[in-house]
């Protein structure tokens, strides 16, 4: 059995290629939430505290449109939906004889990249290799969030807009690879695709807000593809 | 803006959290639920689904400069290639778009 120390280190190095994922978006991110009207610090404190890209990224437009509270929380809520399907998971793969407190720690750590990383340990998976990831990829996450806050001034407009799609396109890089061999995902990207743009188009439908849209399109074609196309029993719902 | 910043972040911090925690400390079994497993396992792609377009068009000084990084991002994810490579791909499509049209 490894040591702690050994598990940390691993973790941290697994964590680096994160960290440098991490950077890159949430460097975009730091530029979004000055644009959102919030201060460099402020956008630094959401990173260090949520370690969500889909979340934060959508609480900045609640935020930019003074939306209300319980619009925030739903929206949330909703977004991060997906996060208590890997705490689930995780629930079964983190190391059973490891003292239960580590569960409350480890839980802030469970982005969708630790915890694939983290799934795909061989055997329970040790807290001390998680904390080992987390304590790389939090800190690119900020750190990216700090720079990109700070030198979003700085930098020139064409890099800025260049930056723009660096979310969206990690997005992709998450929803788009399991899709090739299931048709069913990829119907379910075109579709909702297709209805997020008839709801920013149509009349009555686009005085909706983005984050209202979200919570009411995702429960909306999450629940029909859960009625019309059930996951299989053990299908690898990771 | 008129919502307090930090209540805002202080907010979804603990709604966050909160759902990272919960399912980690009191769930131990399996879900039974086949709808539930079903609708958790569909909720990410259709949530970053409705997120990416069309709001990507508005992203970038130009929609044509959004459209050509969504194409390049779409290509490269099917293509599965990693993450990084997918986001600075998409940025370069939209930088090069844009030195030519802008």
């Amino acid at each position: 059995m490894a040591g702690r120390g050994d598990l940390v280190k691993k973790g941290m190095k697994d964590g680096i290629p994160i960290a440098l994922g991490y950077l890159a978006v949430s460097f975009s991110f730091g530029i979004l939430a000055v644009k959102a009207g919030l201060t460099a610090p402020q956008a630094v404190l959401m990173s260090a505290l949520n370690v969500t890209s889909a979340g934060q990224f959508a609480s900045l437009s609640v935020i930019a449109a003074s939306g209300s509270y319980l619009e925030l929380i739903l929206s949330q809520l909703i977004i991060n939906l997906r996060y208590s399907l890997m705490s689930f998971s995780l629930s079964q793969k983190i190391d059973q004889k490891a003292p239960f407190v580590h569960r409350f720690i480890a839980a802030f750590g469970n982005t969708d990249e630790i915890f694939a990383l983290s799934s795909a340990y061989p055997g329970p998976t040790p807290p001390w290799y998680i904390y080992g990831m987390m304590l790389s990829a939090i800190p690119g996450w900020v750190a990216g969030t700090a720079l990109g806050a700070l030198a979003g001034s700085v930098l020139p407009l064409r890099v800025l807009s260049a930056l723009g799609v660096a979310l969206y396109a990690m997005f992709c890089a998450i929803i788009v690879p399991p899709a090739r061999e299931n048709r069913t995902l990829l119907w379910l990207i075109v579709i909702s695709m297709a209805a997020s743009l008839l709801f920013s188009l149509l009349p009555p439908l686009r005085e909706i807000s983005s984050g209202t849209r979200v919570i009411l399109l995702t429960l909306g074609i999450s629940a029909l593809a859960a009625v019309l196309r059930p996951v299989k029993e053990d299908e690898d719902a990771g | 803006m008129r919502g307090n910043v930090y209540l805002y972040i202080i907010l979804m911090a603990f709604v966050t959290y909160l759902i990272r925690m919960l399912p980690l400390t009191l769930i131990r079994r399996k879900i039974r639920s086949r709808f539930l497993q079903s609708f958790l396992y569909y909720v990410p792609y259709v949530t970053l689904s409705v997120m990416t377009f069309p709001a990507i068009l508005n992203a970038t000084m130009s929609p044509w400069s959004g459209a050509a990084g969504f194409v390049t991002a779409l290509f490269l994810s099917y293509k599965g290639k990693s993450m990084i490579f997918v986001s600075l791909m998409a940025c370069a499509a939209v930088f090069l778009l844009e030195l030519v049209i802008a």
